[in-house]
């Protein structure tokens, strides 16, 4: 069908199954958005600032297990979206950018808006293309969407000149795609797959270290079904919370910097870790070389090039999760040791009561704490809840007292420790899951980095739940200098009250619940949960509080520091 | 310990910035890299030597593989390939100097590509090693300018370890 290529963009879209992308105009995509306005199935979610509809992509990609597609036009608007590929690439996020991009014949001439976005993303994309040719359009289309969700998923970019929108041409969407350096593995070695197995039957103290892989992979099923038949326990990392049911007696909570105590002691103690699409990233391991030191390693993963990166792995799987992790606990349904690990488990369980996480509720203060245990209770038990998270203290909090029981219940940014990525990302995932009640966990500090975007939830029908762990501070800096700079408190106050954010969600529009007490807080986050609408609960709580346990940074896991114990290591 | 890789590549725009990049973004040391057409037409060969000591081979291997652009990625082991290099060095030659150093240049296989009053210019193109003590043997004359192209190499026509695994594809 004869069209330009701005059609052509929305039609291939459409053809990819894409329901909304998230985006904002300017002048270089103009054509694409003259499209949008002829008509498509596509929905556009008109986001304030290209990083929020970057993230809101990245929610919706998180929320859905489908690829996110954002929209920016040239320079400044594709520069914006440079955070949120970012962030995809660390945590693996499909992402589909599209960019507009200046005239063929100005490009390279330091023209208006002009910017060499292919350039600036290469080293945090997993591939981009600059289009040459409106003939070469649907392929390249076809070719992101294969790229950013096969293999380890994560961000593309198609940076699209405004002559090649506009060029007329026979429009026809690829059945196939033509990748021939592309090939991500399809299944796991066999007998890699059997050596895993029976190292796992024949562990006295296995682990399974998930990762946010196994989201990824849709294989939490499979892995539910091998930790029941092997009887082992599981670490989740932050990205693979809600992967594994967190109520489940063999959960064995979160490993690494913030994690309790019980789970590190579990992780380290082992004597097999089964590393399940996670990375050994240093926020986990701690000083790597201290790193669970009596463990052999079984790492399955999709991506070859985490094997042995940081860690050795004594047994590799390349593969897709899915099939590998079936197939394991197939062979241990056979292999299995009745009652083998229940030592171990019993182990787990007594550190599990010895340490488990502590704070005082004493003061004046609302606790931080205390919040994240009342937003516990009020949606104990429900499916149809999924958080967000900014970066920081709260988010660290949200992790140890929120209990996630299904997948892609928890979307947080991990890898690049985004601040800012709460809100937009809530806006997304509400737009995966219109059902689900969205509840964005946040910090005062990350809130002003992307508020703007509540005027998004509020305007495209996109209600979001914000609950403020307000505590006046950048509060992970105030506890690092705290704890590390001998209290020199340095360019971080930020104070409770400026803004009034309750004031602040009703200018935009949203419902706003000033709390101070923890009389107050309840009535107020039952009627935000309540309200159907944009709502922002603005929790005022203590800046003393610091988040515990801790490993300081370069210090060994089992080093870490508890709640009242006195830091003897310094922070490198 | 250096290792030499060779690398093809689909031959489209961007490729050689996404490997440098790559190799700059990871740590990676590169001692030399030489880029250019092979058989096919819509296939460039990357040669890349590389200095394993910070990171291993391995792991620089599949970076590389990773790369949606990169069809392959193989060592050339050494005695199972051959490699070469091609080097221009501008040497002071006075006239009374310029017979000593032809004949230097002749043991090496050197070619003189051009004369003036006070200089000669010798190519040569040979294992790098060789490059390397002609270089040195030169050097003491007056070494005024030299570019290496840096190593290329294809593995041996004749391989008497044909089943021996030589690279790694991870399809």
């Amino acid at each position: 069908m004869r069209m330009n290529g701005a059609d052509a963009i929305l039609r291939s879209l459409e053809a990819e199954g894409v329901e909304v992308a998230f985006g904002l105009p300017g002048g270089a995509i103009l054509p694409l958005y003259d499209a949008f306005a002829r008509g498509t199935t596509v929905r556009h979610v008109l986001a304030r600032h290209e990083q929020g509809a970057g993230h809101m992509a990245q929610g919706y990609a998180r929320a859905s297990g489908r690829v996110g597609v954002a929209i920016a036009t040239s320079g400044p608007g594709a520069t914006n979206l440079v955070t949120p590929i970012a962030d995809a690439w660390m945590d693996s996020t499909p992402l589909v950018c599209i960019t507009g991009q200046v005239r063929s014949n100005l490009i390279g001439s330091d023209a208006f808006q002009e910017c060499d976005i292919t350039g600036i993303t290469i080293p945090i994309v997993k591939h981009s293309w600059l289009v040459q040719d409106v003939e070469e359009l649907p392929h390249v289309l076809k070719a992101a969407f294969h790229v950013a969700r096969t293999g380890r998923c994560g961000p593309v970019l198609v940076d699209v000149p405004r002559d090649i929108q506009e060029a007329e041409f026979d429009f026809s969407y690829p059945d196939t795609v033509s990748l021939p350096g592309w090939k991500p593995p399809r299944r796991g070695h066999e007998r890699q797959i059997l050596a895993a197995a029976h190292a796992i039957a024949a562990a006295e103290r296995p682990i399974l270290y998930v990762g946010g892989g196994v989201l990824n992979a849709d294989a939490t099923e499979e892995l539910l079904v091998l930790a029941e038949t092997a009887r082992l326990p599981v670490v989740t990392t932050l990205m693979a919370k809600g992967g594994f049911p967190e109520t489940h007696e063999l959960h064995a909570g979160w490993p690494g910097m913030h994690g309790p105590k019980w789970s590190n002691y579990a992780l380290n103690k082992a004597d097999l870790i089964i590393a399940v699409g996670s990375r050994f990233d240093d926020r986990v391991t701690g000083k790597v070389s201290a790193f669970a030191p009596g463990a052999t390693v079984i790492h399955l993963d999709i991506d070859a090039a985490e094997i042995s990166k940081i860690r050795h792995a004594d047994i590799p799987v390349v593969g897709p999760l899915k099939p590998v992790l079936a197939e394991i606990g197939r062979i241990l349904t056979d292999a299995r040791r009745p009652g083998a690990t229940e030592p171990w488990l019993r182990q787990i369980a007594e550190w599990r009561d010895t340490y488990p996480l502590r704070y005082r509720r004493d003061g004046d203060m609302l606790k931080p704490q205390f919040v994240l245990e009342t937003l516990q209770a009020l949606t104990a038990g429900r499916d149809d809840v999924v958080f967000t998270t900014g970066v920081g203290q709260h988010q660290m909090w949200a992790m140890q007292y929120l209990r996630c029981d299904v997948p892609r219940s928890f979307i947080t940014s991990g890898g690049l420790g985004t601040m800012g990525y709460g809100i937009p990302a809530a806006v997304g995932a509400k737009a995966a899951r219109p059902d689900a009640t969205v509840v964005c966990v946040d910090g005062d500090g990350c809130f002003q980095m992307t508020q703007q975007e509540l005027a998004t939830s509020v305007l495209e029908d996109l209600p979001i739940v914000v609950v403020i762990v307000n505590n006046g501070y950048l509060g992970m800096v105030r506890q690092w200098q705290d704890m590390f700079f001998e209290e020199r408190f340095s360019q971080i106050r930020l104070t409770h009250t400026v803004p009034d954010y309750a004031a602040l969600a009703r200018a935009y529009g949203g419902e706003g619940f000033t709390v101070e007490s923890e009389d107050d807080l309840e009535p107020a986050l039952v009627e935000a949960l309540a309200c159907g609408r944009t709502a922002v609960v603005d929790a005022r709580v203590d800046p003393r509080e610091h988040c515990f346990p801790m490993i300081p940074a370069g210090a060994a896991a089992l080093d870490l520091v508890e709640f009242e114990e006195v830091v003897t290591k310094v922070g490198a | 310990m250096k290792h030499t890789l060779s690398v093809l590549v689909e031959n489209k725009p961007g490729v050689l910035m996404r490997i440098t990049s790559m190799f700059a973004r990871r740590g990676f040391n590169i001692d030399s890299l030489a880029v250019g057409p092979t058989e096919r037409h819509d296939v460039s060969c990357v040669t890349i030597r590389v200095d394993c000591a910070s990171s291993p081979l391995e792991q620089i291997e599949k970076q590389m593989h990773k790369l949606v652009n990169v069809l392959r990625v193989a060592e050339l082991v050494p005695g199972e390939s051959i490699e070469r290099e091609l080097v221009l060095m501008k040497v002071s030659a006075p006239p009374a100097k310029r017979a000593e150093l032809m004949a230097l240049g002749e043991v090496f296989g050197a070619r003189v590509v051009d004369l003036g009053p006070d200089s000669i210019i010798f190519e040569l193109t040979g294992p790098p090693e060789d490059v390397d003590s002609f270089e040195e043997l030169v050097r003491p004359h007056g070494l005024q300018e030299l570019v290496r192209t840096g190593r290329i190499g294809l593995g041996r026509a004749h391989r008497p370890n044909r089943n021996r695994p030589r690279q790694h594809v991870l399809a």
